[in-house]
């Protein structure tokens, strides 16, 4: 199953290397992450997402735990959370197409953020499901390029990860 | 207020942690803090022959004592010849402080002389890394190191020291840290309570129980209490390799050793248990044999101070995250005061069986298939000799499982080997460790012409320190654990597990200054290590030529529960 695990950590050099580190050494799998200091600059707030079975998942959670420089997490898929993902994609966007790349970025609420006489680059937040679903509607033969961000999140309600 | 360089603030830390010796190897990014050294007398470098045996060293100090060794190797080469002692350290959770150089910052990432990214070259084998920004920040970043490395789990710490860091001229302010805390990093002080309840239950409900302690029981200097409990409850007791000593090995109670090489005994009463107590064990692989056939009627305890290593390889009924000698503490105040009337019946006919088992092999091994020596006859007069008493360091190999299985050790910290890593050399350097700690005390390194070949020119470092140790090399003139699993694997074909053009070991040790001796022959076996032993002054090597063929027995047969062993090259359970 995917778990979306939330870290927070100190903000020192190194401590990045050694999360990812330890996904490699310890065999386990990382579909993506992101990264960024918290509004409090010693901290940094790290969000990745990973796919094992609930084994995994624990030894995961507790092999984090055990890097010094983290302070605590979270296992966001265990209760009721938001999740984003934002994209920058460029899309040929010529002729008749131009109107249909338009219809579709409204109809998932994206937003043109440059264009050219033959390139739309479209930004585009949602979660995973909805990224997939716009690249697929745009067709592979119009996409020129793809950048996400990797998933971030956030529980719901009064639920904080912080100090 | 003091003024310090950084070369002098490392000197005068290791002096103010109350540190007596480390070991190392001085290079170009080290000669500031070398030369900080040479200007006081609080704390005394041992200089190696490879920095390996410099980690081994202060490793070996370290689980004599339960304090961390302090290593002290230069940038690039040093450094990396430094990270087998580092992974052998962090497979054993042996608290240790790794201080490598490195070169100026200002040439960091410019593949300068001797540069080598050591805080990325050592991440997977510590338990933490870090690099000195600023000099300001040596005291507490080493202070930071002991703390991280003695407490929690134990484990390897490295701090990389650019050279930059310690120019002479360039002084600061310093203070000795008396304490660090750290937001990040709370080690577990006492378990569960209501977890420890729940384990009690189990313990004094079990009807065919095991307690299992491993190398956790040593670390949290809890074998007083284990022996405590296990006397009162009247459970056998099986040590794992790393846990041997902390139960005594002469006692009735005792099982030996689990897993692959273990005690039938051992195997069998953990197979057939209704209750494991696990204490301090992570449960590798080379204990529980297959994880799905692993005890299959056993509620399992297990108490751990590190919770990944719970349920890592075999789920827990009950877990218990915390120090072994304060929850052993709750678990046999508990047991004490419990009014659970226990199945007396039920432990007698465990107890009777448990000794059908142990009749079934008990130690047995053929001599009469062999005009040699046999290795477990070498192990059992080592142990007569030396009165079970001596600090046995081993290094890897089938030695090092004789040695284990044979030498009965009643004290924790008596018995040093490479049991997570299973690191050929670390016996000898594992010995002068201990030695130079204890000068009084017997230290013998079980090796064999291998492994005693990975690290053998620090027989130089045991004459510049006058180190007389003992070296029993059991010479069986072959990798014989390759060649035994050669035999039973691959049709005894004995792929470069032979060892051809071996040195005249007597003369090479005379040449290094020590005394040389040979035992061919059984008869002269005991006669001779009491000669070496009575040498008090004196490095000793005995060369004891033994039996290659032998097999180390019981062996599990891969794959299958942990009742299914080989018990000689022809029997079966």
């Amino acid at each position: 199953m995917r778990h979306i695990i939330s870290v927070l950590m100190e903000n020192e050099a190194g401590a990045l290397s050694r999360v990812v580190g330890l996904f490699s050494q310890r065999n386990f799998n990382i579909e993506s992450l992101t990264v960024a200091p918290t509004e409090d600059p010693t901290l940094s707030r790290l969000t990745l997402t990973t796919i094992g079975h609930d084994g995994v998942i624990e030894q995961i959670t507790k092999q984090l735990n055990k890097l010094i420089e983290v302070v605590k997490l979270v296992d966001l898929t265990e209760g009721d959370h938001i999740e984003r993902e934002l994209m920058l994609i460029k899309v040929k966007a010529l002729g008749s197409q131009r109107a249909e790349v338009i219809r579709n970025v409204d109809i998932f609420r994206g937003q043109v953020v440059d264009v050219t006489s033959s390139v739309y680059t479209v930004q585009l937040t949602g979660d995973s499901a909805k990224l997939d679903a716009f690249i697929e509607v745009l067709g592979p033969t119009n996409v020129l390029e793809v950048v996400r961000t990797g998933v971030s999140g956030i529980a719901r309600g009064e639920k904080v990860l912080s100090l | 207020m003091e003024l310090l360089s950084g070369a002098d603030m490392v000197a005068r830390f290791l002096a103010d942690e109350g540190v007596e010796y480390i070991y190392g190897y001085p290079g170009g990014a080290l000669l500031h803090i070398y030369d900080a050294l040479f200007q006081q007398d609080k704390v005394q470098h041992i200089l190696v022959r490879h920095e390996q045996a410099a980690t081994h060293m202060a490793d070996a100090y370290a689980r004599a004592t339960g304090k961390p060794g302090v290593v002290l190797v230069t940038s690039g080469p040093g450094a990396t010849n430094a990270v087998t002692g580092i992974a052998t350290a962090y497979m054993d959770s042996i608290p240790m402080v790794v201080i490598s150089g490195q070169v100026m910052s200002h040439l960091i990432g410019e593949d300068a002389f001797q540069e080598c990214d050591m805080v990325g070259v050592t991440r997977p084998v510590v338990k933490h890394n870090m690099s000195i920004k600023s000099p300001e920040e040596i005291p507490m970043a080493l202070k930071k190191a002991f703390y991280i490395a003695s407490t929690g789990r134990p484990g390897p710490v490295v701090v990389d020291i650019p050279k930059d860091m310690t120019t002479p001229t360039e002084r600061y302010e310093y203070v000795y840290p008396e304490s660090v805390k750290l937001r990040s990093y709370n080690p577990v002080t006492r378990g569960h309570s209501g977890q420890i309840k729940k384990a009690v239950e189990l313990l004094v409900n079990a009807k065919r129980p095991v307690i299992l302690a491993g190398g956790g029981v040593i670390h949290a200097n809890a074998s007083e209490q284990l022996t405590e409990l296990a006397r009162m409850l009247n459970y056998p007791v099986v040590n794992t390799l790393m846990g041997l000593g902390t139960y005594p090995g002469t006692d009735p109670q005792f099982l030996g050793m689990p897993g692959m090489h273990g005690s039938v005994e051992a195997n069998m009463a953990m197979h057939h248990a209704d209750m494991i107590l696990n204490l301090g064990s992570r449960l590798d692989d080379r204990i529980t044999n297959a994880t799905e056939k692993f005890c299959p009627t056993a509620k399992l305890v297990h108490v751990d101070i590190d919770p990944s290593s719970i349920s890592k390889t075999v789920a827990a009924d009950v877990p218990i995250v915390g120090p072994l000698d304060s929850v052993l503490n709750e678990i046999l105040k508990l047991a004490k005061a419990s009014e659970v009337e226990r199945d007396e019946e039920a432990l007698a006919t465990w107890w009777q069986q448990i000794e059908e088992w142990r009749r079934r092999h008990g130690g047995r091994y053929r001599t009469d298939d062999s005009e040699l020596m046999k290795p477990q006859q070498v192990v059992e007069a080592l142990c007569k000799v030396t009165k079970g008493d001596a600090y046995v360091c081993s290094d890897v190999g089938q030695h090092q499982m004789f040695a284990a299985q044979y030498y009965k050790f009643n004290k924790p910290r008596r018995w040093l080997n490479s049991g997570g890593l299973g690191t050929m050399g670390y016996g000898l350097p594992a010995a002068m460790g201990v030695k130079l700690n204890f000068p009084d005390e017997e230290v013998v390194c079980v090796t064999g012409e291998g492994s005693i070949q990975m690290n053998i020119q620090e027989l130089s470092t045991c004459a510049q320190y006058n180190l007389p140790l003992k070296i029993v090399c059991i010479n069986n003139q072959s990798l014989g654990m390759v060649r035994q699993w050669q035999d039973l694997n691959y049709e005894s074909r004995h792929s470069q597990s032979y060892m051809e053009s071996l040195p005249d070991f007597t003369k090479l040790v005379e040449a290094y200054g020590h005394v040389g001796m040979e035992v061919t022959r059984l008869e002269e076996l005991e006669s001779t290590l009491e000669k070496a032993f009575a040498m008090k002054d004196k490095l000793v090597f005995i060369n004891v030529y033994v039996d290659p063929y032998e097999h180390v027995y019981p062996m599990q047969v891969p794959k299958a529960s942990m009742r299914d062993m080989w018990l000689s090259k022809t029997e079966r359970t």
